[in-house]
Order: structure tokens, then C-alpha cells, then sequence
């Protein structure tokens, strides 16, 4: 009996199923069918495993429903309702019915899971082809590969995935195309819209206003490569241009950030002169009299240049504040505490705003003193910085109100890698560099060249040693198509086994390679569920090599005659060792049984 | 470390000591010693700062008697606060180490708006406008007023402060920075600045900008009472000459001329309005000019905006002229002599007389004499203190051209008038300039030689050394160069005189504009971003070059493919928009992306900005920065430096030229742990005539096989360079060669050490090997 927690929805008598006549239970979560006079379940299908139902059309003399499953099998149960075709129908409709109530709850669940597997399967072309060659071939079944193979790409399905970067030179790669007629294309891909969108901002807004509302996508771009916008030495475009606007809000974004200045007191060139004269006298170097002079144009195109560097640079910025995980340097870092001295300071200014009006010079004195006190630490622990000598030795006092803030700053930043391999197998060192280095070497290796060296100038000269015509006439024989390389053949293995061949060969020894690690992972087994593990991963190498091998073995042999055997020689071994392995191991097993 | 310098125990705050830092040393205890003049180079990054404080103070606690201050002076506000945090540093070892703490006061002045706390006066963002504010509220006048009418007259309350407690006690010992000034004003309710300005009096040791000292205006007001037994430091000396120049040197265009104007006219009315209510104190003013009495008002410190723009030696010593001691004909006077500089700059070409013949003009068109005119200044300084006047914003115009008269009254040689109807790059807009230039930046100099017991000018780049002594007119009794003692040769000057195409390049006037030159630097460039990591640093001769250039790179689409591989930032002309690139691009280097930075030789970014460590892996020079030859300043101060020092044109030109690429080029290297790449790109550099006048510890590293290169070449050999210095660098590697410990200091020789520092002598690590 099915778990008796389960309770019965719908009990439908009279339905036959592969030509016996029972009952059909429609339960919680599964579908069952007895048959009459016996006290098991003969079919059971939980919801969660079924695809869809079928009914047969209306006016067929049988009146059926077909359960499928997700796995491809089906049920067919067949209403024989003795009150004739009404109430079959009815029958199978109540059935119906409820199924199609019940069924969508448990589907979403399920096509959660499969579009998850869906998609690493699809992300991961080399699990794919494990799963096509281990769980299609029925080596494996599903749940098993799904909770070995697969365990550390299911895992990793919670990892956020790491957002590119916009290139600096997104838009220079847009290139312009001539179409032949007297127009031109531009090439955009979603990766350069999306660098757009993230750089520029109010280009993503007017996109967002303007498509598909006004105008298409295609319209929208257009516009946007025809506007002075976009290429960089636009002086003030004309006002039909709607693109316009965001020229004039980055001007005005970048005006406020500049009014907001640098931020650290060693870039501030603002605050370098420390000249209180006016202007006229030399000594001062006012920045206002110089200008007016040169190129408007080139100016413009200077400035364009800089806000592009800003914004592109922006973008990774603002990465770096949303997730803590990448690595962002110590700009980005610094920006934390400041950031959470920031809403103490906006309290406070805020307050000095209301105050100003009462005009309480002494408490605005100490909001003001407030304010400069949380810049202070940050500004002395740059100046320190930029004085120390790492190689001098530490100077020998901390500044006493470095607080806990900018302890934290030195923590180094975290750094995360999306292709850590990469990361770790980058340049090999190069062995044995360091040995010359080293001077107590220098001796041992001098000793061992002379020693070597010892011999040279006792050998024969060249000439004695054989002829030239000899020297050349062996080295013709030696050559392909000389008598001694008859037998040569100058194809390599590579060029004799046919490409897909190759391909097949490659796909199983990635399938065997991983079924062989796993169950070399099981040796040596120490618990009970280990060694039911090995069994396991045992039967099923056996089953690869029944269903994949010995295939392939034979169209090799087949196809290929004279390498045919040679190919699967090395994986024919392989197998043979974790054989043997077990066989020895199950030996043992038995006679400490015994 | 402790460690003995010729006799001399030094305390040095590191544990470890660079080998010329010691040679430094030894150099400055003898100049100390000599009670004279020394002119030393030591590259940057080998830690120049923290020497020569700790020599000095440590000479300074040793023989009270014969040095009893330290004046140091540097350029910029982020290099003060600097050589600030390195006392602090230097002090606090004493106190740990030192067996009784030394009795010193250290601390920074600076301008108002660096130092003022009042609440509404320093939100004002404008120095000047700080300035006029403070003195609103500090004025004694003011203050008068306030204690007769106390509602309608605002006044400071930390000056008060100041004024009633501040002066009757010294400030504790130790060192304090601006920030420290504000916290220890504020807590006591004084005012930083005029606490700062009335203990640089009794401070041992003073940091402050060249302009303190330097500027006559001045350094009257605020270096007044320093006696003779002072070491005065000027660090980042290289462009002392300059600064001496400008501080003599004044500029008149037409809008200073109309707003003096103005400002005569609204004087004109204040005159006539006291006149009526209240004539008596202008007649007071009168009688005390008769009487030939110094204004008393004077000794208040905070109603002197500025002094007397000449020397303290030439100001005159006489009674006020009669014919301007009356306001009204003081007032006619002035409008006399501004309507003729109206009319000076009514020209249609370009005018270059002497200060002589001006005169003679001046007494010719408008009967002013000379002796009237050299008491201006003066009198006008007097007259607003009279009239009360609280917003001195509105006579800043009007005080410049008083100076001015007075200046050119004053001095009759090294000086010269320039008027120019336009400027020369744009000849259609009518602008007319005059410029009273001094020639001879000796003049501002000379008091500071002869005043102070030794005068220290130092600098990472100062060579060729030979040059200074000569434009400043002094002895030096101490004249030496440090090179850089490396145990890596951790920099790697080059020379690229050509493209790939073997097209040579030059920022030469001919070839400047040529594409082929164009485009060779644009590949370089490129190159360069593709083998360099990090951060670049390029500069160009002069801004108008730089435009020129980005716009031919854009259209050779240069800078598409420079942005494939790091983000781009230019100098601009704008200081706060700079500062935003700037600060962005340093952003760029930190997150990893590296980023490529356009500036300016001579610009702010060339003097201010260090690019250490991964700021700037790689500096290219873009062509030789010579000064704009075609200026007619430059061209008179030429001459006069001809007449005057036979000093040759082409000499001072490739001098100045080598030292202002010589501090691009530093910028990237700030210490011995840094490495950088300096690429001097311009077939000229190559000559002997420039090259030589590198600094030592660059030319040393510049062998002759590096000073032909092709882009291609230097790119390989940058290549090999870099993957060597990324290999990790300990200490370990450097102890012994360019680092010591007190104990390797102890063992070697004195003389040998010194030979080493200053380059005659190999070192025991390899230089180069490429």
C-alpha cells in the first residue's frame, strides 16, 4: 500500500488498465491504479514525474486517458464504466479534471530543477556530453550522475556570475561599415548596448522613453550613431537632436562631481598655491587669464575624452559597491568608511543649515569642527603614506588617532577570480633559474664543467670521424624515402583516424576518465556504504563498457582495420587496472568473510 | 637609528639608512659648520625630507649657540603638510629614544583660508575673498567699533580670543600641522592664523611656502623678526628662480585698469562723505604725515594686508612727499597716473622700454615725479586704514597698480616694461598687456643670502648645478650631487629618436606638426599602454601642443586603439577639472585597469602631482619642453642675463628646458622600492649638450646604446626590463648596497660612503645589465 498519509481525492472504479480491471486512485501527490481483488499498487506515478495527459478525442468507441511521463513512458487507463459511453466520459473527466487541478503545482517544481539542469548542462558542454554518453546510454541513471558527476557544477549554480567590465574602447568598436550604397552599418551587439546603457546612462533613459513607444529599436540607434552625441568632437548639437539632453546632463553630472572636488588633499590642484595675492601679480598663476586661447573645438574633444575615461570607469565603480566580492582595489575601499562617515556628516550639515539661521556662531563652530575631524584621518593617513619608506624600515611611531577605520583600510583587498586556474597556472617559474643565482652553487658547477670539459679536447676531430659524401649519404638514407625509411609512413596517427572518430575517442575517455575517478575515489572503502559505493561504480564501468566501448571497438576494428585495436588499447587498460583492483579487493573481502 | 655624523649625533627615525641620505648629511654639517650657502641634488625618493630635518634639528640641539632656526620652505600645501608629518615623525622618535625630550616648537603657516575656523569665513572656497573677509572682522577699527557698537558690528570671535589670552603664553612644545593648529585654536577659541603668524616668531622650526619668504610684500608682514642665526631650506628648489621673478613682477591688463578706476571713484565719495561728518580724522592723517610719524596703526598685525612690494633695503626712509599727503590730491594723483597707463595700453604694436625711460615719459606727459611715486603703495595702504575701508576686494585693482608704481620708481635696473596691443597666438583679439618684468631673480633673493646664516636650496633635479649659483648671485660653499645608490637598476631612461618607420622624432618647430612625427608618437604611445602595466604618464611641451596632437590622434584613430587597452586623461587648462581627472585616473591604476595620463611640462600636474609605484610605470617626454622662445619677457631676460652673467641665450634655454624635463620624468620615481620607465622621446635628447645636463642619477643609468632607440627597440628592451623588476625586491636584496644598518654605516669608510653617493665610485650592486 501506498503511505497511508496520503489521502485518497478521487477513487474511480472500473478502469482497466493493460487489459486488467481495477480501481484508479487519484491521491495527494501520485496517481495509482489497483487491481481489483489484490491489495498492491500496480501503477503508481507521482505528480511530480508526469509530463502531461492525454484523452482520447471524442466519438472514439474507447474512452482512455494517457498519463506521460517525464522520463518518456506512459500509462494508458482505460474507463469501462458499465452505465455506458455518458458515464465513461463523465468518469474520465472528473479524472481529468483533477489532474489538470493538481498537476501544475508539482510541474513548476520540476521544471525549476530541469531548467536548472537545463542550463549548466548547456553552460558546461563537457558535462553535456558526460550526460549524453553516461545517463542516455543508461550507464549511469540520472540522479546518480546528477549527485556525483555533476555535484560541484550544481553547486556552484548559487555563485552570482561575475559582470564583465565595459571596455574603454567599446565604441571605437563599433565599426562603421560601408553597405555598399552609399550609407553605413553599424555592427551593435546586446554586449555593446549593454556597455552603452551602463556607461552612459542617459542614453539608457531616453532608451527607455523613447523605444518602442516613438520610435524601434532600430530607429533609436540609428539616431544615436547620427548624433553629435556619439562622436566625440561634437561642439553643441542642434536642438532637434535628441540626444541633446544627454550631452547637457553628463556635462551637468560631470560639473557637479568636479564642484564636489578631488577628495584627496595631494590631487587637489585647487588647494597647491598657497599665494593670498591677487591677480596681477605674477606669483599668482590664475587659471582664468590663460584660458580663451587654442582650439574650442579641440578643447571640447578633450574634455569628451575625459568624461568617457570617467564614466567607463564609473561603471566599474559602481560594481565594486554592490557586490563585495570582486576585487576592487583600494579606491573602491576606501570608499566605505567614508561613505559611513558621510550620513553622520549629512546629519550634522544639515543641522548647521538650520542653525545658520539663528545664528549661533559657537555651535556652528562645533558641527564644523565635527565635520573636518572626519576628513582628518583620511587626509593624514594619505600624507603618512606617501612618506614612508617601505625599505627605510617602519617609522617607528603610529600616528596615535589612526582609528579602527583606517586599520581597516590597510587590510588587503579580497580577491576573487572567476577562472581561478587560470589565475594559478599562468607563467610557469622557470625551473632551475635560481640555482645560478646562487653563489654556494657556483663552485659545484664550475667543478662539474670542468670536468666535462676535460674530455672535449681529447676527442678525434671532426673529419676523422667519418666523411662528408658518408655523412650525406646517410643522412639521404635516413630521410623519408630513403632505403632505410621504407617502411615509414609519413601520416601520423592524427592524420589516419577520420575527425569524428577522433571525436568519439576524445568524448570517451572524458566519460571514462570520469567514471573512473569516482570510482577510485570509493578505494579504499572503510565504511559500508563506501563499498556499496564501489559496487556500484563498478557495474557501472561494466555497463560502459558494454554499452560504449565494445561499440566503438568494433566499428574501429570494422573501419579502421589496422589501428582499429591500438586506438581503445590504452583505454581497454585502464579499465583492466580498476578490474583488477576490484576483483583483488572483492578476493579479500571474502576470505576475511570466511 | 642613532648614528654619528662627523661628530655629530643625529637621530634618525628609520631603522635603516640609505647610503647618500648619509653623504647629505655630511655635506650639510659642513655647510652648517662653514655658516654659509649650499646647493645639493639628490634624486627624489631617497628621502630627502627626513635628512635634512633630522641633520638640522639634531645640529640645532647640539649647538644652541650657533643655529637657533629652521626655516623650511616648499612649494606646494600637500608638500608642507608633508615635511609636517615627517618632524612629527622625527620628534616623536626623540621623545621615545632621545634621553630628554627635545624643547622644540615646529609648526606650518599658511594662508587664511588653509587655517581659518570662523564658522562663515572659511566656507568661502576663494583665497582671496577668505582674505578680505577675515580682515572685515579682524580690522582694528573694526574692533573699535564693535566695542561702541557691539549689535551692528560683527566681529571674530576667535582673533578676540586670540587677542585678549593668546600672546601671553608660548605654545607648548612639539610640532604642530595645520590640522593640529585648527584643533588647538579651536579648543581654545584663538584664532590658528594669527596665533601661527605670532609663534613663527619664537618657533624653532617654521614650514611655510616660498612666498613667506621669498616675496618682499610679503615676507615683510610675516618673516619680520627672524634673526640671523637661521638655516633656511629651500626644498623643490629647482624653479627658485622663477618664483624670485614672479614675485618681483607685475601684469596690467584693461580690466584692472577699469577696475581701479572704479575703485577711485568710489574712493573719491568715501573721501568726500568723511570729509562732511567727520573731517578731522583725515585731518589727523595729514598732520601725521607731516610729522613724518610711522603710522602707529602699522605695528597691528591684522590692518597689514601687505607690505611694500620692494625690498626692505630700498624702501624709503623719508616723510610722505607733500604734494600726495592730502587724500583728495592723493586721489588725483593716482587717477593721473592710471589714465597714462590707459594710455599705455592704446598701442598698436609692441612696446619694450626701461623703467628709466618710463619715468621720464611719465614726468613728460603728466608732471608725476619719481619720489612721489615710489611712496604709492604706501600711501594708498595708509589711506584705506584711514577711510576704514572693511572690503578690501574692491581695491585689489587699484593696490596693484600702486605697487607697480612704486616698483618701477624704485628699481631702475634688471627690471623691464613690455606692452603688447595682443597675444601673440591669437593676433586679431585686441587684449594689450603690460608686463613690468624683472629680469634678474637675484633681486628678491639677495636679502634672503645676506640675511640668513646658511641658505640650504635643494632638489631632486637641479642640474646642470652650475646654472644657480650664477642667476642667484650667491657662493655656495657646498656644491653637490647625490646619484642614487641601487641595488636594481630600478629606472630605465631611454632615448627614441625614431619610429618604427625610421621617420625621426622631434617636437622640434619644423617638424612638430608634421603627421609622420604625429603619428610616431601616437605608436609609441600605443605601444608603450600594450607592454606597460598600470599607470602612464606622458607629457607634452606646451599645452597648445597637446590639443593639437589629441585632435590628429583622434583622427588617426590613435586613441581608439590607446582605449583598448587604458583609459585616457588629459590635462586640462581648468585646475578643478584636472583635479577630477586626476583623481580618477589614480582611481583607474588602483582598480587594476591602468590608464594613461596627457599633461603638460611646466604645467601644475609637472610640479605638484607624484606618480609613485603604479601612478606612473612608464613617463614619455613628448618632444624637449623649451619655454615659448618667441616671448618677449623671455627674450629680454635673455639679454639681460647675457649682459649682465654672460650667461649664453642657447645655454639658459637647454638648461631650462633639461630641468623642467628632468622633473617630468622624476615624477614616476619615488623611491628605491618604485621602478619606472622614462622615455625621452625627441631625437635631440640624444645629444651631448642635453644629455649632459641630465641629473647625475638618471644620465648614469643612460648608456650610450639606449640613446638611439626606434620605438620597436625600446619596447623590447622595456619588455626584458619589466618582467626583471616584477621579480619581488626585499630588503635583503638592497641591504648592503643602497640600504645599511647602523652597523654597516659603522664598518665602511666615511670618504668611501660619500664617493659612492655622489656616483665616482661603482657600487657593489649591478647598475645595468640588459
Amino acid at each position: 500500500m501506498t503511505t497511508s498519509s496520503e489521502d485518497v481525492l478521487l477513487q474511480m472504479g472500473e478502469v482497466r488498465y493493460k487489459k486488467g480491471d481495477g480501481t484508479l486512485y487519484v491521491m495527494n501527490e501520485r496517481l495509482a491504479w489497483m487491481a481489483e481483488n489484490r491489495d498492491t499498487v500496480a501503477v503508481s506515478h507521482r505528480f511530480a514525474d508526469i509530463k502531461m495527459q492525454k484523452i482520447s478525442p471524442e466519438g472514439k468507441p474507447k474512452v482512455q486517458l494517457q498519463v506521460v511521463l517525464h522520463d518518456g513512458n506512459s500509462s494508458t487507463f482505460h474507463f469501462v464504466n458499465r452505465n455506458g459511453q455518458q458515464a465513461m466520459l463523465a468518469d474520465r473527466d472528473k479524472v481529468k479534471e483533477l489532474l489538470q487541478q493538481l498537476l501544475p503545482n508539482f510541474k513548476r517544481k520540476v521544471d525549476k530543477e530541469l531548467e536548472e539542469k537545463n542550463r549548466i548542462l548547456s553552460e558546461n558542454p563537457n558535462l553535456l556530453q558526460l550526460y549524453k554518453d553516461l545517463v542516455i546510454t543508461q550507464v549511469l541513471t540520472s540522479e546518480e550522475f546528477w549527485a556525483t558527476h555533476a555535484k560541484e557544477h550544481a553547486m556552484k549554480k548559487n555563485n552570482k556570475k561575475q559582470d564583465i567590465g565595459v571596455s574603454g574602447a567599446f565604441l571605437a568598436d563599433i565599426k562603421p561599415q560601408t553597405d555598399g550604397c552609399n550609407g553605413l552599418k553599424y555592427n551593435l551587439t546586446p554586449d555593446i548596448i549593454l556597455c552603452i546603457f551602463k556607461t552612459y546612462p542617459a542614453v539608457k533613459r531616453k532608451h527607455q522613453e523613447n523605444v518602442p513607444a516613438k520610435m524601434t529599436e532600430a530607429e533609436f540607434w540609428t539616431k544615436f550613431f547620427q548624433s553629435h552625441y556619439f562622436h566625440r568632437d561634437r561642439i553643441t548639437a542642434g536642438s532637434k537632436d535628441i540626444f541633446t539632453e544627454c550631452g547637457k546632463i553628463d556635462d551637468q553630472t560631470l560639473k557637479a562631481a568636479v564642484q564636489q572636488g578631488a577628495g584627496d588633499p595631494l590631487l587637489d590642484l585647487k588647494q597647491f598655491e598657497d599665494v593670498p595675492l591677487e591677480e596681477g601679480f605674477c606669483s599668482v598663476a590664475g587659471d582664468r587669464n590663460i584660458s580663451n586661447s587654442g582650439n574650442i573645438v579641440h578643447q571640447n574633444m578633450i574634455k569628451r575624452f575625459n568624461q568617457h575615461s570617467i564614466m567607463v570607469l564609473k561603471t566599474c565603480a559602481d560594481i565594486g559597491s554592490s557586490s563585495t566580492s570582486t576585487a576592487n582595489g583600494p579606491a573602491a575601499k576606501m570608499k566605505e568608511p567614508k561613505a559611513a562617515d558621510g550620513t553622520a556628516v549629512n546629519g550634522g550639515s544639515e543641522k548647521s543649515k538650520k542653525d545658520k539661521h539663528s545664528a549661533e556662531a559657537v555651535s556652528n563652530a562645533n558641527v564644523n569642527g565635527a565635520l573636518g575631524n572626519n576628513e582628518l584621518p583620511a587626509k593624514r593617513q594619505r600624507i603618512i603614506e606617501k612618506i614612508h619608506y617601505e625599505d627605510l624600515g617602519e617609522p617607528l611611531l603610529e600616528v596615535a588617532d589612526t582609528t579602527d577605520a583606517i586599520k581597516k583600510l590597510k587590510k588587503p583587498p579580497l580577491l576573487s577570480l572567476a577562472k581561478e586556474e587560470r589565475y594559478l597556472h599562468g607563467p610557469m617559474p622557470i625551473t632551475g633559474y635560481d640555482m645560478h643565482e646562487d653563489p654556494r652553487h657556483m663552485e659545484e658547477v664550475q667543478y662539474h664543467l670542468l670536468r666535462a670539459t676535460e674530455t672535449w679536447t681529447q676527442r678525434t676531430p671532426q673529419k676523422v670521424l667519418v666523411n662528408s659524401t658518408a655523412a650525406v649519404n646517410a643522412l639521404g638514407e635516413l630521410s623519408p624515402g630513403g632505403a632505410l625509411m621504407r617502411g615509414f609512413h609519413e601520416q601520423s596517427v592524427g592524420q589516419l583516424v577520420p575527425p569524428d572518430f577522433e571525436k568519439d575517442l576524445r568524448n570517451l575517455y572524458l566519460s571514462l576518465s570520469e567514471l573512473l575517478k569516482h570510482f577510485w575515489n570509493c578505494f579504499p572503502p572503510t565504511t559500508a556504504e563506501a563499498e556499496e559505493r564501489a559496487v556500484r561504480m563498478h557495474e557501472a564501468l561494466q555497463r560502459f563498457k558494454m554499452a560504449k566501448l565494445v561499440p566503438f571497438e568494433s566499428r574501429a576494428l570494422h573501419e579502421l582495420s589496422p589501428l582499429g585495436a591500438s586506438l581503445t588499447q590504452h583505454l581497454n587498460r585502464l579499465l583492466q587496472a580498476a578490474n583488477t583492483k576490484f576483483v583483488t579487493w572483492q578476493e579479500r573481502k571474502m576470505r576475511q568473510h570466511r | 637609528m642613532k648614528l654619528s655624523v662627523d661628530g655629530l649625533l643625529v637621530y634618525f627615525p628609520y631603522e635603516y639608512i640609505y647610503p647618500e641620505q648619509y653623504a647629505y648629511m655630511l655635506e650639510l654639517k659642513r655647510t652648517l659648520d662653514a655658516k654659509g650657502h649650499c646647493l645639493l641634488e639628490m634624486p627624489s625618493g631617497t628621502g630627502k625630507t627626513a635628512t635634512l630635518l633630522s641633520l638640522i634639528v639634531a645640529y640645532m640641539i647640539d649647538h644652541p649657540d650657533v643655529l637657533r632656526k629652521l626655516i623650511y620652505c616648499s612649494r606646494t600645501v600637500p608638500e608642507i603638510e608633508k615635511v609636517i608629518a615627517e618632524l612629527q615623525n622625527l620628534i616623536s622618535y626623540y621623545e621615545k629614544n632621545a634621553p630628554e625630550p627635545p624643547q622644540l616648537l615646529g609648526l606650518v603657516l599658511s594662508s587664511r583660508k588653509n587655517m581659518c575656523v570662523h564658522p562663515e569665513v572659511s566656507r568661502e572656497r576663494e583665497g582671496k575673498a577668505v582674505d578680505g573677509k577675515c580682515y572685515g572682522l579682524t580690522a582694528s577699527y573694526v574692533r573699535t567699533h564693535h566695542e561702541v557698537d557691539p549689535e551692528n558690528t560683527p566681529i571674530c570671535q576667535y582673533y578676540e580670543g586670540f587677542a585678549a589670552e593668546g600672546k601671553e603664553s608660548l605654545m607648548p612644545h612639539g610640532v604642530y600641522s595645520i590640522d593640529d593648529l585648527k584643533e588647538y585654536g579651536r579648543e581654545r577659541n584663538w584664532c590658528p592664523y594669527f596665533l601661527a603668524r605670532f609663534a613663527i616668531s619664537h618657533a624653532q622650526i617654521v614650514v611655510y611656502s616660498y612666498h613667506y619668504l621669498l616675496d618682499p610684500k610679503i615676507a615683510e608682514v610675516v618673516s619680520k623678526e627672524m634673526n640671523k642665526q637661521c638655516c633656511v631650506v629651500f626644498d623643490e628648489a629647482h624653479n627658485i628662480d622663477n618664483v624670485c621673478i614672479d614675485s618681483m613682477s607685475v601684469k596690467i591688463n584693461r580690466r584692472i585698469v577699469e577696475r581701479s578706476t572704479n575703485a577711485l571713484n568710489n574712493l573719491q565719495k568715501i573721501v568726500q562723505d568723511i570729509r562732511d561728518e567727520d573731517a578731522n580724522r583725515l585731518n589727523e592723517e595729514y598732520q601725521r604725515m607731516v610729522q613724518g610719524l610711522k603710522d602707529a596703526q602699522v605695528q597691528r598685525e591684522t590692518d597689514m594686508v601687505m607690505a611694500n612690494p620692494v625690498l626692505p633695503a630700498d624702501v624709503l626712509k623719508e616723510v610722505v612727499p607733500g604734494n600726495i599727503r592730502n587724500a583728495d590730491h592723493f586721489l588725483s594723483f593716482l587717477r593721473r597716473f592710471v589714465e597714462y597707463i590707459k594710455t599705455r595700453l592704446r598701442v598698436h604694436h609692441v612696446v619694450q622700454e626701461s623703467p628709466a625711460g618710463f619715468l621720464k615719459d611719465v614726468a613728460s606727459k603728466i608732471c608725476i615725479e619719481r619720489k612721489p611715486l615710489r611712496f604709492c603703495a604706501e600711501r594708498l595702504a595708509s589711506l584705506l586704514r584711514t577711510l576704514e575701508i572693511t572690503d578690501m576686494t574692491e581695491y585689489g585693482a587699484l593696490t596693484l597698480i600702486t605697487h607697480f608704481a612704486t616698483l618701477v620708481s624704485t628699481y631702475t635696473k634688471g627690471f623691464t616694461i613690455i606692452v603688447e596691443p595682443f597675444d601673440d597666438k591669437t593676433p586679431t583679439v585686441i587684449n594689450p598687456i603690460l608686463h613690468f618684468s624683472c629680469l634678474d631673480s637675484s633681486i628678491a633673493m639677495a636679502p634672503v643670502f645676506t640675511r640668513f646664516q646658511t641658505v640650504v636650496i635643494t632638489s631632486g633635479t637641479l642640474s646642470p648645478m652650475d646654472m644657480y649659483p650664477k642667476i642667484l648671485d650667491f657662493d655656495p660653499v657646498i656644491m653637490s650631487s647625490f646619484t642614487m645608490t641601487l641595488a636594481r637598476p630600478c629606472l630605465l631612461p631611454m632615448i627614441v629618436s625614431k619610429g618604427n618607420d625610421q621617420v625621426a622624432i622631434s617636437s622640434k618647430f619644423e617638424t612638430r606638426e608634421d603627421t609622420a612625427v604625429i603619428r610616431n608618437y601616437g605608436q609609441l604611445l600605443v605601444e608603450t599602454a600594450k607592454t606597460v602595466p598600470d599607470g602612464i604618464v606622458c607629457f607634452f611641451t606646451s599645452y597648445l601642443y597637446l590639443e593639437s596632437v589629441v585632435a590628429s590622434w583622434y583622427d588617426q584613430g590613435i586613441v581608439d586603439t590607446l582605449l583598448r587597452y587604458k583609459l585616457l586623461f588629459i590635462e586640462t587648462q581648468d585646475n578643478a577639472e584636472t583635479s577630477y581627472a586626476l583623481m580618477n585616473y589614480v582611481k583607474a591604476c588602483d582598480c587594476g585597469r591602468g590608464a594613461v595620463l596627457l599633461a603638460v611640462a611646466r604645467g601644475k600636474v609637472s610640479e605638484g602631482v607624484d606618480f609613485d609605484h603604479h601612478y606612473g610605470r612608464a613617463v614619455l617626454m613628448f618632444g624637449i619642453p623649451y619655454v615659448y622662445t618667441q616671448s618677449r619677457i623671455l627674450k629680454a631676460r635673455l639679454d639681460y642675463l647675457r649682459d649682465q652673467f654672460q650667461i649664453r641665450e642657447n645655454d639658459f634655454l637647454t638648461f631650462d628646458a633639461m630641468r623642467h624635463a628632468a622633473q617630468c620624468v622624476g615624477r614616476a620615481l619615488r623611491g628605491k622600492t618604485d621602478y619606472g620607465i622614462m622615455i625621452f622621446a625627441d631625437k635631440r635628447f640624444s645629444r651631448q649638450d642635453k644629455r649632459s645636463r641630465l641629473p647625475k642619477w638618471i644620465q648614469e643609468h643612460l648608456v650610450d646604446s639606449f640613446c638611439n632607440l626606434s620605438t620597436e627597440e625600446a619596447m623590447q628592451l622595456a619588455r626584458r626590463w619589466l618582467r626583471r623588476m616584477a621579480q619581488p625586491f626585499t630588503r635583503e636584496d638592497q641591504l648592503g648596497i643602497s640600504l645599511l644598518t647602523l652597523e654597516q654605516l659603522e664598518n665602511s669608510e666615511k670618504e668611501k660612503l660619500e664617493r659612492q653617493a655622489q656616483g665616482k665610485e661603482g657600487v657593489g650592486g649591478e647598475v645595468m645589465e640588459l
